[in-house]
């Protein structure tokens, strides 16, 4: 694992190298060297099972992150490589040629979060949704609660017990009296 | 024919809906007779009760064993059917994303008179576990009428046998009305159904 | 680079040669709620689309704004028959983050949790093969018998489908008294099943010959469709993740993994039967070397506010379809930022099944489907 990363820093600059496990490890490359940087896993390397393709959206700092989750079969060890591409326009690089399977990832992807994956067969084909004319859901910004109660007709009756308030009132009622204003009312009074 | 071929919900006719294959006929409402008949039909109706065979939600994995001789459910003349046109008892099992929806709509409408619709689960009721999510809906009787819930996530099978039950009580006593409330609220289900249905590419009424 | 799999060629469907079926979600023989669509010539599949998303409830964008103990019971309605693998994989990812260490005998318990849920679902996936090609006998005997397992199941978890047995640190409650030869029982009439199935199902001539050599699975195609589980197994590839990764106790137990060499829909099945019998062979070895008494939950203090330290991990499970996973990535709230849920079937349904069905009849399309064990909601989520 240690002359890997070594090799993976070397060639592909890889970077954040953080060992979760003992046989697992993360690594994030520039976008420019993604591709490289998984081909070279699964052709010299034997790193040839694609366990995972997904995608997180980091909206504070402006940046979807792309993960590809690789598995060797033969030394039985994972290596997770990350990149980070712009929220803007957001595209890929596909790698439908590498693994056959990772077009169905790319069409998932292409749905729920917006980013594009030119080249890839059928990428355009709707994945889960039927219809969609909202911003892609798994997007941070599209508050999913205000879409289904403004959308789906909420059955009236359903009510939230927020658990802090709740908790604070029930554990530490002097504190949670502070923290409202009624303590300080009582005791001017 | 009810009124309700306006400009907002006029007949939807895509460019494959050629008009001697599908019907275009909006639903009729069949008025009950208040006579002895009525209340045979009624009985019989009771007990001849054949569902689809359509798991629309996770509810469905307990509608197999009440198939097998635990349960059996045939000793109550229920049987399953595989096709919309032999059966008349839909059961929602569970929660309804909005893809499923429009299939269930097709269903439900292919299906014969008179027509009976149990919910199962939470689900159907409020949404249940999924209230807030951005892709099943929250209250199944904005979309089809519903005679029965059987509420629970997931229910058993005792519970769904128990709901066959009131369903037949429900019939026997001359208020298993679904269709004709369908026909009669047409406008208000499709105003409904249209609202989160967007591509809407089928006939309104294909029976 | 020359793409593996090139499937750009284009029918015309107005020559009259070809016709255009679809089959689903409204279909008896579909797992789960999907449709396919089949592109036929006579009676031979030209091309397959599948199409899921009947049951995609958004999952993960529900986890995201839920607290993590509220995730708990949303994770196991991913997957209906076998919802316990979600249940240990959130935990399991959620303490592995938050360094929570669990009992010893709270790792047995929870091995024998997930081999009675695997048990269960491979049952009455062999009963859908069987009744993908028209033997619906077995179909019942299956679905009746994982009755019985259900009822294993109330007994020790409260549930009879969803349980939530598994929680963060440990598992809920103790073992109920007696447990362990009610238990047996069951696993006896499901042996005795499994010998029944074996006459009429694995000697009948009619399953023989038309599952035998149908949807082989060469070896070299399991990097690039991303196979795994039972149907990798088939093929010839020895990777089994309680064998590969063991987690909870399987390096204490004594197992070997079984492989087939045909791949074919014939080797899938019976592969299947041999994973009913080491299932049961797991449970029996589990309850005689638990230990028999110790905590079986760590006390994480105050629950509904656990946040959990900012990090990322994938934990795998060995499912009773293949490997099941998951990934969480915490950023320190009380919330999780991303989890991704990576079921079994994934690839299987989609690219495999289409790829798989070329030049098939339409009549074997069914039998195909249920061998690669697809599952649809823990496709779409």
């Amino acid at each position: 694992m240690k002359e890997l990363i070594e090799r993976l820093r070397s060639k592909f600059n890889a970077k954040n190298i953080k060992e979760q496990r003992k046989n697992f490890v993360f690594i994030t490359v520039e976008k420019k060297d993604l591709e490289g940087c998984v081909l070279y896993l699964k052709e010299f390397e034997g790193y040839g099972h694609l366990t995972l393709l997904t995608a997180l959206d980091w909206i504070e700092k402006d940046q979807f992150e792309l993960v590809y989750h690789l598995h060797n079969y033969s030394n039985k060890t994972d290596v997770s490589v990350k990149t980070f591409i712009d929220r803007k326009n957001p595209t890929m690089v596909s790698i439908n040629n590498l693994w056959a399977g990772a077009r169905v990832y790319e069409r998932e992807i292409k749905e729920l979060f917006g980013i594009d994956f030119p080249g890839c067969p059928r990428v355009n084909d709707p994945f889960a949704l039927e219809g969609w004319h909202e911003i892609p859901p798994m997007r941070k910004d599209f508050d999913t609660k205000k879409y289904s109660e403004e959308t789906y007709f909420p059955r009236p009756g359903r009510y939230t017990k927020d658990n802090v308030a709740q908790m604070e009132e029930q554990l530490y009622p002097v504190e949670a009296e502070v923290k409202n204003g009624i303590a300080e009312t009582v005791r001017k009074k | 024919m009810t009124e309700v071929n306006n400009e907002e919900n006029k007949i939807i006719k895509p460019d494959y809906c050629d008009p001697e294959l599908f019907c275009t006929a909006l639903p009729k409402e069949v008025p009950r007779m208040n006579n002895i008949i009525q209340k045979f039909y009624d009985w019989a109706q009771a007990n001849s009760l054949w569902l689809l065979a359509f798991g629309t939600g996770c509810g469905s994995i307990e509608m197999r064993p009440l198939y097998t001789a635990r349960y059996d459910i045939s000793r109550y003349g229920i049987a399953p059917r595989p096709t919309p046109r032999q059966s008349n008892l839909f059961i929602i099992s569970g929660y309804v994303s909005v893809k499923t929806l429009k299939r269930i709509i097709r269903s439900y409408e292919q299906m014969q008179n008179p027509k009976f619709v149990i919910g199962l689960g939470s689900c159907t009721i409020n949404g249940g576990m999924y209230w807030d999510s951005y892709n099943t809906i929250n209250r199944l009787d904005h979309y089809i009428p519903v005679d029965v819930y059987v509420a629970g996530c997931m229910p058993r099978p005792e519970a769904l046998i128990a709901g066959f039950d009131e369903l037949k009580k429900r019939i026997k006593e001359g208020r298993g009305e679904g269709a004709n409330e369908y026909a009669k609220n047409f406008a208000w289900y499709k105003a409904n159904q249209k609202k989160i249905i967007k591509d809407w590419d089928m006939p309104d009424y294909n029976w | 680079m020359k793409p593996i799999w090139n499937d750009t060629k284009e029918y015309d469907l107005k020559s009259g040669k070809y016709v255009k079926i679809w089959q689903g979600p409204q279909h008896p023989g579909v797992t789960g709620n999907m449709s396919l669509e089949l592109l036929l010539e006579g009676d031979e599949i030209k091309l397959l689309k599948t199409h899921v998303g009947y049951l995609h409830r958004g999952f993960e964008k529900l986890m995201e704004r839920r607290k993590f103990i509220n995730c708990f019971p949303i994770v196991c309605r991913i997957c209906v028959p076998e919802p316990d693998t979600n249940e240990y994989l959130f935990a399991a990812a959620a303490e592995e983050l938050s360094g929570i260490e669990i009992p010893e005998r709270a790792k047995w318990i929870r091995a024998l949790n997930l081999e009675m849920a695997r048990l269960g679902a491979t049952v009455m996936g062999l009963g859908g093969q069987a009744g993908s090609f028209g033997l619906g006998t077995i179909g019942q005997w299956a679905v009746a018998h994982r009755d019985f397992l259900l009822d294993s199941f109330e007994e020790l978890t409260g549930g009879r489908i969803y349980h939530m047995y598994i929680v963060p640190g440990g598992v809920r409650y103790e073992i109920p008294e007696g447990f362990e030869g009610r238990l047996e029982k069951t696993l006896v009439k499901i042996e005795k099943l499994l010998s029944d199935i074996d006459k009429v199902m694995f000697n009948n001539a009619v399953f023989k010959s038309r599952s035998k050599g149908l949807a082989r699975i060469p070896k070299d195609w399991i990097e690039p469709f991303g196979i795994n589980g039972t149907t990798a197994r088939a093929s010839g590839v020895s990777y089994d993740v309680r064998k590969d990764h063991p987690y909870l106790i399987y390096d204490q137990l004594d197992f070997n993994v079984t492989t087939g060499t045909e791949g074919d829909v014939y080797a899938r099945t019976e592969l299947r039967r041999e994973e009913c019998l080491l299932s049961i062979n797991l449970i029996r070895q589990i309850l005689a070397k638990m230990p028999k008494s110790g905590p079986v939950r760590t006390f994480i203090p105050d629950i509904m506010h656990w946040k959990i330290p900012a990090g990322e991990t994938y934990v795998r499970a060995e499912s009773g379809r293949g490997e099941y996973g998951y990934y969480m990535v915490t950023d320190g709230s009380e919330y999780p930022q991303r989890v991704h849920v990576k079921g079994p079937s994934y690839t299987h349904a989609m690219s495999l099944l289409e790829k798989l069905a070329e030049g098939n009849t339409n009549a074997d399309i069914f039998g195909i489907m249920v061998s690669l064990q697809t599952y649809p909601p823990e496709i779409e989520r």
